[in-house]
This record gives C-alpha cells, structure tokens and sequence, in this order.
C-alpha cells in the first residue's frame, strides 16, 4: 500500500486544519475535543476566546499538565492531568452533559472508525472486539451544535473509512457537519458529502480511489493548507 | 450496611473523585453479588476494579469500561452482566432518580444499539429516546470537605458524578478529606446540602 502522507505528519496535518477552522471563525467559542487526534487541536487553537468544554466537568481546560502541575483530581475526559485556564470553572457531570444537550457547546471534534456520505458516524464499538465502552460519544454528536470528524483518511490497512453505509455499530445519523482527514476536507449539507478542500499530494481521481462516500465537488474546490 | 446483592452506586471519573478508602473497606470485606451503577471502574485492581478482580460484582452499569480489560473480559466469559449507558444519560438519569423524576426523553443513542428496546417518541419533528431514573441502594461518594452537618465541597474535576449520586440513593455515604465545624463552610459555594448525605467518613 502507497503512503501518501506519513501518519504522525497526517495526525498534526488535521489537527492544525480543524484547530484553522475554529480561528477563523469571529467569535468566541465553545468546543470539546475527543480523544486522539481531536485533543492534539488544541495545542493548534492560536485564538484566545475559545474555551475547551471537557465533559467530565471543567470549562476552560489548559494545556497538559507536566511536573508538579500534576493534580490527580484534574484531568480531561480522557483522563489526562490537564492545567486550569483563567476563568475557568466546574461542575457536576449532568450540567456538563445538560451544556451539551442543550446546545451551549458550539462544537465537537471527534474521532472515528467509519462515516458515510450522509454523515452518520461510527465510533464507539467494534463488534466482537475486546472493547466495552461508549462514553460520551453519542451525546456529544446529538447535542453539539457544529460535529466535526477529525480522522486519517484510511484505516491502517488501507479500507476506506469514508464510506457509502457504515457497517459498524452507528453513534449517531446524520450528525457529523465536516470532515477533515489529511487528504481531503469535506462538508455535509443537505445530507450530501461535498469536498472542499484536497491535499497538494494527490488527484481528484486519486482521493475518489481513495474514497468509497461518493461525493460531490464544491466549484469553488481548493488546495489543502499543509 | 451494603448486604450481598445490593446496588451500589460509586462516583468518580476514571481515578479522579472516588471514595477510595470506601471502595478499599468494600473490597477488604468481600460482599459479593453486586450491582455497581459508575462511570467506569478504574484501573485493573486499582480503584473499583479491585472489586472486580475479587468477584465481587455481578452487574455493572455506567458507559466507559475501556480503561479496565478485565471488564470486557469478564462480560465476553458471562460472568457479568454490563449495562451500557451514554455517559450525558448516565448522568442524567441519576440525577433524575435523586430529584423524583422517573424518565425522560433524549435525543442520545437514537436509533442506535444502545436505543434497542426503548420507547421512542417525537417532539416538533425530531425522534427522542425514553431512559429510565437510575436509583440505588448506597451510594459512595468522594467529596474534599464536609461541615458536621454534611454540606459538601468538591475540588475540581473529582466532583463530576458525585453531587449526583448522593441525591440518588436510599443512604450516602461521603468520605471526605476533611470534616469542619458547622458555619464554618461559605454557604454560597456548597455544592451538596446536607440533607442528601446520611453519612460522613473522614480520611485518616
């Protein structure tokens, strides 16, 4: 299988690409990051009215904690020794979730093992698979307002992740609203896949060789920033 | 005071927030035949999941059991039974349980695996799912000061489900790392009023 981009290259590629998309929106925000590949964006955010939700209770979520920042009692939902921002503040876990529900969280970044061309997404469980856990995946999609899937292009052993129908256990129908991967960038409105943005590497031919979604192409498509 | 086959229900996030000396007492006395309503169940022997490695448990139910491989292991053998719960419903539901709501409809896990089962219905054209109140027998919470009456502080991400659980079980249990005069608590920054806590441990 051809490399296009190398994959530690591919993971910083999207997280500068999704962390670009919420700097160039004029306002304040919002956002919570998923584990992976979601939680490198942060370290990319260079604005500094964007404030990061984490769900397990704390708004205002800083870098990670190194050293003696180190508190056992304050860490993201991935379970990270985080720091504090200024203004930051906490709270029980159903006013977390009610933020989210509730649509006070301007965006989610997740990860994912497959989505498909209406935007449904596949992320908590492989079937048979030695795992057991959904977290706040399916709240998180249902309930934010703006869902964004930030994920490599293909899986490992080069399966496309961008798919027609997902085949694994769904998280949420037609939730996600972009998708960022290395090689391409795409939008989903009116529950169609349309490609926004492709990477410098590669054709269009190439990235639908690549792509089992169909999609459409934007008129106005444009070269990916890497 | 937790009999075999009790439902218990124990707060923290991963290892940040839970009554550690509780679980540890817990562990040490072997009651078996558990239900334990948490958020996941820590670490392989850490935390919670001692109680795991002792077969202490026999249900479990929360939404995040990755942390801890022997969980899926023990489920993929039957020797458990594990209920899966979005985390914002998991929530929810607790807290609905602690303030007399029975059920109540979200949009999380509609249509999913996780929805398989349950009653749906529409509101202004979007499909909502029916969860149920979850209650326990005992809930263990951790929380960083108490005043002698049971008012709670908490200390940064280790509050997460612990205000929650203890509105939602028949008897409260708090181990606190501290235990001040009455009065002597900013009433404004209480997060749990006394009266959902029935009993207080302090840390040695």
């Amino acid at each position: 299988m051809q490399v296009i981009v190398p994959a530690e290259e591919a993971k910083v590629r999207i997280a500068r690409r999704v962390a670009r998309e919420f700097d160039e929106q004029k306002r304040s925000m919002v956002i919570n990051l998923g584990v992976g590949i979601p939680t490198m964006v942060a370290g990319y955010i260079e604005r500094h009215d964007i404030y990061i939700q984490a769900e397990n209770g704390m708004l205002g979520v800083g870098p990670l904690a190194v050293g003696k920042e180190v508190n056992r009692q304050l860490i993201n939902a991935g379970r990270q020794p985080v720091t504090e921002t200024p203004g930051c503040c906490y709270f029980d876990s159903a006013t977390s979730f009610g933020m989210i529900r509730g649509g006070h969280v301007d965006a989610t970044v997740i990860g994912a093992l497959q989505v498909d061309q209406e935007g449904s997404i596949a992320n908590w469980i492989i079937p048979n698979g030695r795992q057991l856990g959904v977290g706040g995946a399916m709240d998180l999609v249902s309930g934010a307002r703006q869902v964004v899937v930030a994920m490599q292009h293909n899986t490992r052993d080069g399966k496309p992740k961008l798919v027609k129908s997902c085949t694994l256990p769904i998280t949420g129908f037609c939730e996600a609203d972009m998708i960022v991967t290395e090689l391409a960038v795409f939008h989903l409105g009116g529950s169609r896949l349309v490609l926004k943005e492709i990477a410098p590497e590669i054709s269009l031919d190439t990235l639908v060789r690549l792509t089992e979604a169909e999609f459409i192409v934007c008129a106005n498509l444009k070269t990916m920033s890497v | 005071m937790i009999r075999p086959g009790a439902r218990i229900m124990v707060g923290g996030f991963g290892l940040a927030g839970y009554p550690e000396l509780l679980v540890e007492n817990l562990a040490a006395c072997g009651v078996g035949d558990l239900t334990v309503i948490s958020n996941d169940l820590g670490s392989p022997g850490v935390g919670l999941g001692k109680l795991l490695t002792n077969k202490q448990i026999r249900a479990l139910i929360g939404n995040y059991y990755n942390w801890n491989p022997e969980v899926p292991e023990a489920c993929f053998r039957g020797e458990i039974e594990v209920t899966l719960v979005p985390q914002g419903t998991f929530a929810e539901a607790i807290r609905a349980a602690g303030v007399g709501i029975p059920a109540f409809y979200t949009a999380a896990s509609v249509g999913t695996d996780l929805a398989r089962d349950k009653e749906t219905k529409e509101f202004d054209g979007k499909t909502f799912v029916l969860e149920r109140a979850i209650h326990a027998d005992v809930a263990l919470v951790k929380a960083h000061r108490a005043d002698e009456l049971g008012n709670l502080v908490y200390t940064k991400t280790a509050r997460n489900f612990n205000p929650l659980m203890a509105m939602a079980a028949t008897l409260t249990i708090a181990e606190v790392d501290d235990i001040v005069p009455v009065g002597s608590l900013d009433p404004e920054c209480i997060v749990t009023p006394h009266i959902f806590v029935d009993i207080l441990v302090r840390r040695d």
